[in-house]
Parts: C-alpha cells; sequence; structure tokens
C-alpha cells in the first residue's frame, strides 16, 4: 500500500455549511446561486472535481512509455503520464518544494520532470529523483516520500477513457459508470476495433458556469431554436432527398421515436438512432454537406459497391449524446470535455476522433478518404452550432445577475401521468425535448455537494 | 445526394475537387515556402498583393462578405489550422476548413438572422502588414505572407485576434483569386471565445 495523505474539509471551507442545498435545488427548479455564487464553484471543486470520478484524458493522448499530456482535475493542474512501466498516473504539476508547476507543454516524451525554479527533478512515477546541492538539507530529501509529487489515488480507464479521482472511497470506475457503458460500448463498436483515435480538437471558452454546458448536454428541447441558423444552413439547397442533420426535430419531436434517458450518478444518454429510417446509409443519407463529400461517396460506391454505406457510415455524425457526468460528452464522433476555469467561466474542448483499420479490411487508400471526411464532419457543428449555444450561455450567465428573479426551472414533462417510465435497471427514460436528465443529474449534484468525500493524495512511498 | 458527371459540376453546390491529390497540394503548397530566394522583388508585383490583402481585409471590415467569396477561385480552401505545426488537415481536426460551398455556408449562416454568436454582428479593423511575396511551385501562382492585428468588438468589449495569413493566389482568366487561405492564430491550439467571424 502507498501512503495516503488526507486534508480535513470542513477546514477548507471555513465556513461550511454553505448553502441549505435542499433549498437551492428543488424538484422543479434551481436557484441562480448554484450557477452565480463563487463559494459554491469553491465547493464544487473538492465535492464534484475530486468528490467523484471525472474524465481526464484519453489513452490515444498518451500511446507509449513515458508520453505525457498536462491536463486538470477541476482546477488543480496535473501531468496525465504513462509512466516508464506503463502504468497511467495523474500526477499533481505541482514541485513539492516551492509550489511551482513542473511542466508547461501541453504534451510530449519525458521520463523525469524537472522544475524551472529551482531543479528539483521528478521521474513520471512522481517520485524526486535529486535535489541541486543535496547538502545543504540536514537530511535526505529524496529518502522522504512526502517530498514526491503527490498524485491522484485512483486512476481507472474504461475502454481508452481515463477517469481520476481524489475520493478513496468511490467504487471502481466499472461500477460508476453502470448502465452508461452500454451506450459507450455501442459508440465504440461501431468503429474497427472498437476504438478511436483523438486527433486535435475544436476549443472554445465562454463567460458562464460549467453546468450550463451540461444542462445543454441532453437538452432537445432548443434544438430548433438555438441552432436554427445551422439548420437553416444545412437544409438551404430544396433539391436535396433528405433533410439533413438534426432537421426531425422539426417534425413533432415529443412524439418521435428518440428519447432521453437517465443512467443514474449523474450520467445521461440522448438516443437518436431509432429515427433514423436504416442503417447502413441512414447515417450518411442525412449528414449534412462536407467538404469532399461527394467525390469520397462516388469513390467508394465504385469500389465497394453496397458495402459503401456502412464505410460512409464511419465518417457520419453518430447520433447520440452520451453524458458522463461531471465533464464528458460523447456526441457525434466527438469527444466533447467541459473544464470549469471560474464559476462564470469555461473551456469546452471537442476533440475530433479518428478510426484505424484495426483488422485489415478497410484498406488505406479509404481508410484515409474515410478520416479526411471525418475530419469535416466533425468541424461541421462546433462551427456552426456551438457557437450560437455558448452564446446563449453566456447571456443566462448575464440574466442571472438579475439577483431578485432567483428559479431557473427544468420541469418540462414533470407531472404528465405515462410521460415517464422508471424501467427495471432503475433507468429513467422520456421524450427527448423532456428535461427529466436536469432534474436527475442535478439531484445527484446536491448529494455530492451535501456529503463529506473521503478525499486524499497519494504519493509514492 | 444528386450525382453528377466529375467534369461537369458547381463546386458552390457538389464537393468533388476535395480529393487526397487537392489536399497532398495545399499541404505541399504551405511548407517550406517562405524562402528568401523565391521572394518577388518587383515593386509593382508586391504592391499588387498587398493591395489585394489589404482589399480583403476591408471587404471583411465592412461586412461585405458575398464580395469577399468573389475574391475567392472557384475551388478553393479556407483552412485555418488548429496547432502551430498546422499538420494534415486529412488526419486533424481544424478551427475551420472549408471547401467553396461551406465557405458559402459560413456566409449564408451568418445572413440567415439566427446567427446568435453574431447577433449583433461583430465590428472588426482588421491591420494587415509585413506583407511579402513568394514565387509558388507553378508560374500562375503566389504565395503571400502578411501579419494580421484583428480589432474585434462584440458583447461590449473589444478583442484582438493576431496572427499571421499565408495566401495561395493563382491566376484564372487573367485574374488572380485566392485558391487558398491559410489563417494562423497565434492562440490556435487554445480554448477560444466566440470564434465566429470570417478571419
Amino acid at each position: 500500500m502507498t501512503p495516503l495523505e488526507r486534508m480535513r474539509i470542513p477546514s477548507r471551507a471555513g465556513n461550511a455549511p454553505l448553502h441549505d442545498w435542499d433549498e437551492l435545488v428543488q424538484e422543479d427548479r434551481v436557484h441562480r446561486l448554484i450557477y452565480t455564487d463563487p463559494s459554491v464553484f469553491d465547493t464544487e471543486m473538492t465535492h464534484i472535481f475530486g468528490g467523484t470520478w471525472v474524465y481526464l484524458a484519453h489513452e490515444s493522448q498518451i500511446p507509449n512509455a513515458n508520453d505525457f499530456i498536462t491536463g486538470k482535475l477541476g482546477l488543480r493542474p496535473l501531468i496525465i503520464t504513462r509512466d516508464s512501466e506503463g502504468t497511467i498516473r495523474a500526477l499533481f504539476n505541482r514541485c513539492t518544494h516551492r509550489g511551482t508547476t513542473l511542466c508547461r507543454w501541453n504534451k510530449g516524451n519525458a521520463r523525469s520532470f524537472q522544475c524551472p525554479y529551482h531543479g528539483w527533478n521528478f521521474a513520471n512515477s512522481g517520485k524526486l529523483r535529486g535535489v541541486p546541492w543535496p547538502d545543504g538539507y540536514a537530511e535526505k530529501l529524496v529518502r522522504d516520500p512526502k517530498f514526491n509529487l503527490a498524485q491522484v489515488p485512483r486512476v481507472e480507464s474504461y475502454r481508452g477513457f481515463i477517469f481520476g479521482t481524489l475520493n478513496v472511497s468511490a467504487p471502481p470506475i466499472d461500477d460508476h459508470l453502470g448502465p452508461i457503458k452500454k451506450p459507450i460500448d455501442e459508440w465504440l463498436d461501431r468503429n474497427p476495433g472498437g476504438k478511436v483515435t483523438v486527433c486535435e480538437a475544436n476549443r472554445f471558452k465562454y463567460k458562464g458556469n460549467w453546468k450550463l454546458a451540461y444542462d445543454n448536454s441532453g437538452d432537445g428541447y432548443h434544438v430548433i431554436y438555438s441552432h436554427q441558423s445551422l439548420l437553416e444552413t444545412e437544409n438551404r439547397f430544396k433539391d436535396e432527398d433528405t433533410a439533413k442533420g438534426m432537421s426531425y426535430y422539426k417534425q413533432q419531436p415529443d412524439e418521435l421515436p428518440m428519447y432521453i434517458q437517465y443512467m443514474g450518478n449523474g450520467h445521461h444518454f440522448k438516443d437518436k438512432r431509432p429515427n433514423l429510417k436504416k442503417r447502413p446509409g441512414g447515417l450518411w443519407a442525412i449528414e449534412s454537406l462536407h467538404p469532399g463529400m461527394e467525390h469520397v461517396a462516388e469513390k467508394l460506391r465504385a469500389k465497394y459497391g453496397d458495402k459503401a454505406e456502412a464505410l460512409l457510415d464511419l465518417a457520419g455524425s453518430e447520433p447520440v449524446n452520451i453524458n458522463v457526468f461531471p465533464n464528458l460528452s460523447l456526441l457525434g464522433n466527438h469527444i466533447q470535455v467541459f473544464q470549469p476555469v471560474s464559476y462564470e467561466e469555461t473551456d469546452a474542448i471537442w476533440y475530433g476522433t479518428k478510426i484505424d483499420d484495426v483488422d485489415g479490411t478497410i484498406g488505406e487508400d479509404a481508410l484515409n478518404d474515410i478520416n479526411a471526411l471525418r475530419m469535416r464532419t466533425q468541424e461541421g457543428f462546433p462551427n456552426f452550432g456551438e457557437v450560437d449555444d455558448i452564446t446563449n450561455f453566456e447571456q443566462i450567465q448575464r440574466g442571472l445577475r438579475c439577483i431578485e428573479d432567483e428559479w431557473i426551472y427544468m420541469h418540462r414533462g414533470l407531472g404528465i401521468p405515462g410521460r415517464i417510465e422508471t424501467l427495471k435497471d432503475g433507468t429513467i427514460k422520456g421524450p427527448a425535448t423532456d428535461e427529466l436528465f436536469m432534474r436527475e443529474y442535478i439531484r445527484e449534484w446536491k448529494r455530492l455537494m451535501k456529503a463529506e468525500p473521503d478525499i486524499a493524495i497519494r504519493r509514492e512511498p | 445526394m444528386t450525382m453528377r458527371n466529375q467534369t461537369n459540376y458547381d463546386p458552390s453546390r457538389f464537393s468533388y475537387y476535395v480529393t487526397d491529390a487537392f489536399y497532398g497540394e495545399l499541404v505541399e503548397d504551405f511548407s517550406d515556402w517562405q524562402a528568401d530566394d523565391q521572394a518577388i522583388e518587383d515593386v509593382a508585383e508586391r504592391d499588387l498583393f498587398r493591395r489585394l490583402v489589404e482589399q480583403e481585409a476591408r471587404i471583411l471590415d465592412n461586412l461585405l462578405f458575398e464580395d469577399w467569396l468573389k475574391l475567392f477561385a472557384p475551388e478553393c480552401a479556407y483552412w485555418v489550422p488548429s496547432t502551430p505545426e498546422r499538420g494534415d488537415p486529412r488526419r486533424e481536426i481544424a478551427v475551420m476548413f472549408d471547401d467553396r460551398r461551406r465557405l458559402e455556408d459560413r456566409v449564408y449562416r451568418l445572413r440567415t438572422g439566427y446567427a446568435w454568436s453574431q447577433a449583433p454582428s461583430s465590428r472588426t479593423s482588421r491591420l494587415v502588414a509585413n506583407v511579402e511575396v513568394f514565387r509558388g511551385r507553378a508560374p500562375d501562382q503566389r504565395m503571400v505572407r502578411s501579419n494580421f492585428i484583428i480589432s474585434e468588438f462584440w458583447d461590449n468589449e473589444i478583442r484582438t485576434l493576431s496572427g499571421w495569413t499565408g495566401h495561395r493566389f493563382r491566376k484564372l482568366n487573367g485574374q488572380w483569386k485566392i485558391s487558398a487561405k491559410q489563417v494562423n492564430l497565434l492562440d490556435c491550439d487554445q480554448c477560444i471565445r466566440n470564434p465566429s467571424i470570417i478571419l
């Protein structure tokens, strides 16, 4: 066993309890303070971004021994590395001497990290290797584990997705994910070999609380309005056979076979796949128009005949929103990550994914064409959709400055008999335009904010 | 999707020209092109291209997007890489990568009246400077490097977007047209607030 270090949470908060959480989070509405109060944000940085499993990185970002990327757990700067032994670690990017960040690069390959300030040197296992002029210290520093880097005590992966938590009593990641694993599996298994590789990103910042993005992640009610410019643009050619993109929302969206399902532990899943008429080919048919599309389609159809549609679907945007509380969203082919910066600032990063020809059935030529197309399909929504959403998030944050108008509602679908169903596995299902996932995830948020998480850090012995 | 003969199609409507060869040429043309021994020294020619990039900046500042599209060749690319190394758009997500049709999509969206990220529109003032003209890999091709500072007023504040642009000009029917524009934002690999103006 490696040593754990605990701090006393009440001494951190000082003025805890901050709020009556039951007053702020009710069945049908939440109080503006959960978005606007910096002290609520501070508590979230331990109780949520620390107290539960948080997505940190994808294994394809650090494929080789000694690869690293820098990242964050809440506001804590991290070095996420595959060490020399192959173990994935999330090291606090903080020198144990004076607190300086050790690494200022986004990514790279390094066996060790040397502090730029006084030259303390750490192996990528976190162990202190040496300090300049060690005779100036009365004891041998390198023998005292307290000078090894702090690291996230629990780091676990699920099929390439790396999660971390400071809560040493948290259940294993498999159990924590629970029913949301099924759509994650399906999202991965539609690709050759059941895997994807991260390949750069569309990166956004907005001046608003991080929960505004998570509130949006399964919201089927906003599509027609927030994304009207996108829907009009992707359907500007009237001679197309099929309405493009999310046009199905223009019908009676409550009546369509798509649905939203709450999966427990704050996770939820919006499944729009039942709207597709057929697969393979149905996904490609509604894909909006992207650079290179007709060329690749013509080429693959000439070469592969009917089998081309399944290949083209690999470049299409899978119509799912798989939301893993608090900061991960798989949608289309993206891995989207929400990164809180302050109570009123958030980074939203849309990592693109490409596929590999794992078993050699696609061939290099077709693979390159599909991936090139897949890059272009993935740039579509961030460019023509997300910009409008984040503008609306910012304007919510501004509207919430009206102190006396306290409440934000999330009661769509609530109290209508027969509309929402609890399934045998405990998941909760309803029409895709209902706000049931907001009510359920914020209930989990409240539970975590009330709880005293068993938070610790770990150092190498 | 309607199929068309590849030799007879409108790139504003169908995207047949964005092939592996098109990408390959683009990546090659934008690699190692800023070489002193390839610089155009003729003052009149340098002035011609300086005026073209200044004209483009003015047209964009005046929100004349339809006029801006006319500066481009029918088969063109507008490319904002997501890393300072620029990478290969076949294998990496770009901040923006538009062919002719998507460039027109971009303008169409801004004109719908429902592009909330540009309601109201940003006001911009663009400085382009340090214009250098280089010979391209073909006689009817020029590569132009310029630095830019865009002051953007939006949502009650002015911010600055900075970087440099590579223009690939080609002579079509006696006129120089932009066949590719690569915009290199200094912070292209960072999170950017509301990246929705045309750069």
